[in-house]
């Protein structure tokens, strides 16, 4: 196989807990694999500084290239044989399109709270292991131009889900 | 706490709420909200049971009424992450491919992605029509959609996708970037087994259409590959496309010049020449703020440093400035790049530095560092003293159970490979074990000291250390110095009156497997007082090795009842089951050194002896000489493969062919191998020993021997033809059927050349060597060796055919030298020791001379 490949792209917190994954290689076949993964590449990584410029490290055989920013811990991983420039270029895409989604402010919350947009945005980096687009500017294009209509986060669903529910509630006992 | 929309999220309550997907009115934010919810499980490791998806999935489908965009995008991510069933698939196929051949581009790209993913092959030839036309689509991104989704389903439907190459090759020529990149992927899967197209491909693309970094790289790969296959059949002249990688080496884009560097590196038999352009850009690298690029290039010139020692030299100075990078891994992979190059006299500042970055890395980069130093120090047996110190300092430091039996075994490599170095080695191991927390590293080590310890100058320095371990350790350690100690009473007459005394406390010991093996070293040793020599037989009990594998003995032993008739160790088999070889053993890694017998033969020929003194037929061959490689006689991937070791003795020659059944469905009874040997004057075939029965995937072995003069070098070359009877196998019972038919299969040619004659011994001092030997005994002579690639390349076809071991890093031919001297030592069969000086020289531009 000569195409670069990504195994994984992860976005973890500052205690390695998931934020959004997605797994691209049947080289971790369980969520427990998975987690072990995650948590050897966080407990690798931690205390390296990957704030100014993407870091890099090799360990079981694998690349893994990695930048930090707030409490987001961004990860590429590919094969052993993978040029390394390959992978911090993806990473460097995944990066920037996730600060330009997030419209600055950069950390785990308002990731939580934009989910659907950091998904779509794995969607549109990587598709089953092949590189799909590289440049930020045009992922997060790609990204936004779907968003719903400007900003509507799901915390502000509270109040629209409460009554929701509760006209689900009323049809249902008036339907009886 | 921490803040998080999906605090308390249940699965239960997201799958009530997804019942909003079938409201009549839909509210397309509120189920974006909800798609969210379900993705966030699947990504936290949540699953849906059957029924679940199920049901999500049906609701997810009647989304696509909805004409939002926003959600039409999480329809699909959702699509994709349930993986639906066939029949599931159905259902969403005609909204698919209605979005398929809409007028946004977004529905087009996407939905082309999400019906490859999903469908089973029978509508792919339905929509085939619409993905040839994507693939030539304005939109870069319907384009590309199309092309991925191409490279995925050749997998499963090749003879599909083949038929969009025209589309496909058009696409190459695209100007957006990823199209490129995406289209030539594509294009040289479809062609990889079509070896002239690919040459077409990369030819025409070679001379330059190439726009986007990553299709550049691809085609990096691909020249790379064609260099691979057509260097086997164009020895001389220039390397073709070697202009364009090295032209690569200044396109603008890092991911390209690394790519074309790398490429370069990893040509076969790079010559110096082509080697410096790539060199001088990685060396760049070093200095790059960027640690991706630093990392890049240091590790790919770690990997130069094992092949080109000299060609990375220039970057030595770079390199040591990596020794304190804050990423560790860059600093270790610098650390083994220098060891590596290094020359003797920058042993000891190298050294120095190494000390201060060991205290601050992991285990794991300190193995590396270790390794490396081992390596060093069998290349520079003279620099022992400064490196076995190092060694001995880090052993006395913290660290984990893989990081001291790395050292452990290094220093156990060294004694054995460096005998100045003995004695020192065997006090620091000592010293280690007066205070080791492992006891399995306690035990190797005093077994060890058991075998060496007996030889040396001072034998009686040793047992302080010994006797001190049965005062303070456990049993397992405690029972280990008993047996060593019986050793030392063996082997050293003046030692026993002392070693009897201390074996008579161990009698008192609270450990009945401690106290039986004293009891039993004292009635073997005579330690009634009475010092008399050990016989031969003792000697044999304490030192020889149990000739029977450890799996049959503990096989009878489990089967064995108790009865009246006493276990009888005859009984056991001796035959090896499965193969006993460590064929798979990573290239360039040293047999570690404890588990491995003394001094001498490394592990492989003592299994070999093992398997080959058991079978009777061979047991009157004398001594084994040497084993080869195993060379194979079959392609790679064939039905049947095998390959063959040679095994010279004194007057014999033993084929060993190593067959494995790659049929499930066949069972091989009776396996010969038929060898012809009219090429072969000198051998006539003596025995032959078939293998009874070959299933699938169990590897067995069958034996043919020759007779040859005996002491006398015979080479020949002979034919060989696999003959057995074959029976069918049924492969869901696993039964064979009971008549079989006969067959045979033609393997390849294989040879027995000068160099299986040869021993590779090294010596650590060749000077010496060389003028301690007899004068009358030196030859001279020159040979013209003709045009070659370059001098490198001539020196290792050398050493290559006289199979003997390269002396003081000699093998490595300096940068640009016009001439050079190697030196090699080795053991011909009837033990005569051989020694070459080769000097080689230039004539004109690619002669080369040999003397």
């Amino acid at each position: 196989e000569l195409c670069p490949t990504i195994k994984n792209i992860l976005l973890l917190d500052s205690e390695g807990k998931r934020i959004a994954v997605k797994y691209y290689s049947d080289d971790w076949p369980t969520n427990a694999a998975k987690e072990a993964f995650e948590k050897a590449v966080f407990t690798k990584t931690q205390k390296t500084n990957a704030r100014t410029e993407a870091e890099i490290t090799m360990f079981d055989n694998y690349i893994v290239v990695y930048k930090f920013v707030q409490d987001l811990h961004f990860f590429v991983t590919g094969g052993e044989n993978e040029n390394e420039i390959i992978l911090a270029t993806v990473l460097q895409g995944f990066f920037d399109a996730v600060g330009l989604l997030l419209r600055g402010t950069e950390d785990k919350k308002e990731a939580l709270e934009n989910l659907d947009l950091i998904l779509l945005c794995l969607d549109e980096i990587v598709d089953g292991g092949i590189i799909l687009e590289t440049d930020a500017n045009v992922i997060a294009g790609k990204v936004d131009s779907h968003s719903m209509d400007a900003g509507a986060p799901l915390s502000e669903q509270t109040i629209t889900q409460a009554l929701a529910t509760a006209r689900e509630h009323l049809t249902r006992s008036l339907l009886k | 706490a921490d803040y998080s929309p999906f605090l308390g999220i249940e699965k239960g309550a997201v799958l009530q709420e997804a019942r909003v997907f079938n409201d009549p009115q839909l509210d397309p934010r509120r189920c974006s909200q909800v798609i969210t919810k379900l993705l966030y499980l699947l990504n936290q490791g949540e699953t849906f049971t059957k029924v679940e998806a199920t049901e999500v999935f049906f609701a997810v489908t009647k989304l696509f009424q909805s004409k939002d965009i926003g959600l039409r995008r999480m329809v699909y991510v959702m699509i994709k992450e349930l993986s639906p069933s066939a029949d599931e698939v159905i259902i969403v196929t005609s909204s698919l491919m209605k979005d398929m051949t809409s007028k946004t581009d977004m529905y087009r790209a996407n939905a082309i992605r999400v019906l490859c993913r999903i469908t089973d092959g029978t509508l792919l030839t339905q929509i085939e029509r619409y993905l040839k036309q994507a693939i030539v689509d304005k939109n870069p991104v319907v384009a590309s959609a199309a092309l991925v989704s191409g490279i995925h389903l050749l997998q499963t439907n090749p003879e599909i996708v083949k038929r969009w190459s025209n589309e496909v090759q058009e696409a190459v020529q695209s100007r957006a970037a990823l199209v490129q990149f995406h289209a030539l992927a594509l294009l040289h899967q479809i062609r990889q087994n079509d070896r002239l197209a690919v040459n077409k491909l990369v030819s025409s693309l070679t001379k330059g259409s190439v726009r986007s970094p990553l299709a550049q790289c691809l085609l990096i790969r691909y020249t790379s590959q064609v260099i691979r296959e057509s260097a086997n059949n164009n020895q001389a002249g220039d390397r073709p496309f070697y202009d364009f990688l090295e032209g690569c080496l200044r396109h603008k884009a890092e991911m390209v010049i690394f790519e074309a560097a790398r490429a370069i590196t990893e040509l076969n038999g790079v010559t110096s020449r082509e080697l410096t352009p790539a060199i001088t850009v990685l060396q760049l690298f070093l200095s790059s703020s960027k640690p991706v690029l630093r990392f890049a290039a240091v590790r790919t010139l770690n990997k130069v440093a094992m092949t080109h020692p000299m060609a990375v030299t220039n970057c030595n100075i770079d390199m040591e400035s990596l020794i304190s990078d804050q990423n560790r891994s860059i600093a270790t992979l610098a650390i083994t790049t220098l060891l590596k190059t290094g020359n003797e006299s920058s042993v000891d500042r190298l050294m120095k530095q190494i000390t201060n970055f060991m205290s601050d890395i992991a285990d794991e980069f300190k193995i590396v560092v270790v390794e490396a130093i081992r390596s060093l120090c069998l290349k520079f047996p003279l620099k022992h003293r400064s490196l076995m110190n190092f060694l001995s300092n880090i052993l006395r430091e913290e660290g984990g159970f893989e990081y001291k039996k790395a050292i452990v075994d290094s220093i156990v490599i060294l004694i054995r490979d460096i005998p100045e170095a003995k004695e020192s080695g065997l006090l620091h191991l000592c010293e280690f074990i007066e205070d080791c927390e492992f006891t399995y590293l306690s035990t190797q080590i005093l077994h060890f000291l058991g075998i060496e310890g007996p030889k040396t100058s001072d034998p009686s320095k040793y047992i302080r250390y010994i006797y001190n371990r049965v005062h303070l350790e456990n049993a397992t350690v405690r029972a280990g110095a008993v047996s060593t100690l019986a050793k030392f009473g063996a082997m050293v007459d003046t030692l026993k009156p002392r070693v009897f005394v201390l074996l008579r406390r161990c009698l008192f010991d609270n450990d009945d497997e401690v106290r039986d093996r004293a009891t039993l070293y004292l009635n073997t040793l005579g330690g009634d007082g009475a010092v008399v020599e050990t016989g031969e037989d003792v000697k044999e009990f304490l030192f020889g090795s149990l000739d029977i594998p450890l799996v049959n003995l503990e096989n009878s032993l489990k089967n064995y009842e108790p009865s009246e008739e006493a276990f009888d160790i005859n009984s056991v088999p001796k035959e090896v089951k499965t193969q006993p070889l460590a064929e798979k053993k990573a290239p360039g890694k040293k047999p570690t050194g404890l588990g491995a017998p003394p001094a001498g033969p490394p592990s492989t020929v003592d299994a070999y002896e093992k398997l080959l003194s058991s079978i009777p037929e061979f047991a009157n061959f004398g001594k084994l000489f040497k084993s080869s490689a195993p060379v194979e006689l079959t392609e790679a991937e064939t039905e049947y493969a095998v390959n063959v070791v040679k095994h010279i003795f004194d007057g014999h020659v033993v084929f060993q062919y190593n067959c494995t059944n790659t049929i499930p469905e066949q069972l091989l009874e009776n396996v010969t191998v038929i060898v012809d040997a009219s090429e072969a004057e000198e051998f006539a075939e003596v025995a032959s020993k078939p293998l009874r029965s070959l299933p699938y995937d169990s590897p067995g072995q069958t034996f043919v021997a020759f007779e040859k003069p005996e002491g006398v070098p015979a080479v020949g070359k002979f034919s060989n033809m696999l003959r057995f009877i074959v029976k069918e196998v049924d492969p869901s019972t696993g039964e064979a059927e009971d008549d079989g038919v006969e067959d045979e299969y033609q393997l390849e040619e294989l040879e027995v050349v000068a160099a299986d004659y040869m021993l590779k011994v090294g010596v650590s001092n060749f000077r010496n060597a060389w003028e301690t030997m007899d004068a009358d005994c030196e030859r001279v002579d020159e040979y013209g060796l003709g045009p070659r690639e370059s001098l490198a390349e001539a020196v290792n076809a050398v050493i290559n055919l006289l199979g003997m071991q390269p002396c003081e890093g000699t093998e490595v031919v300096l940068n640009n030298s016009r001439s050079h001297t190697c030196l090699l030592s080795g053991v011909y069969i009837g033990n005569v020791k051989v020694l070459v000086r080769l000097q080689f020289g230039l004539d004109g531009p690619k002669d080369v001379a040999m003397k």
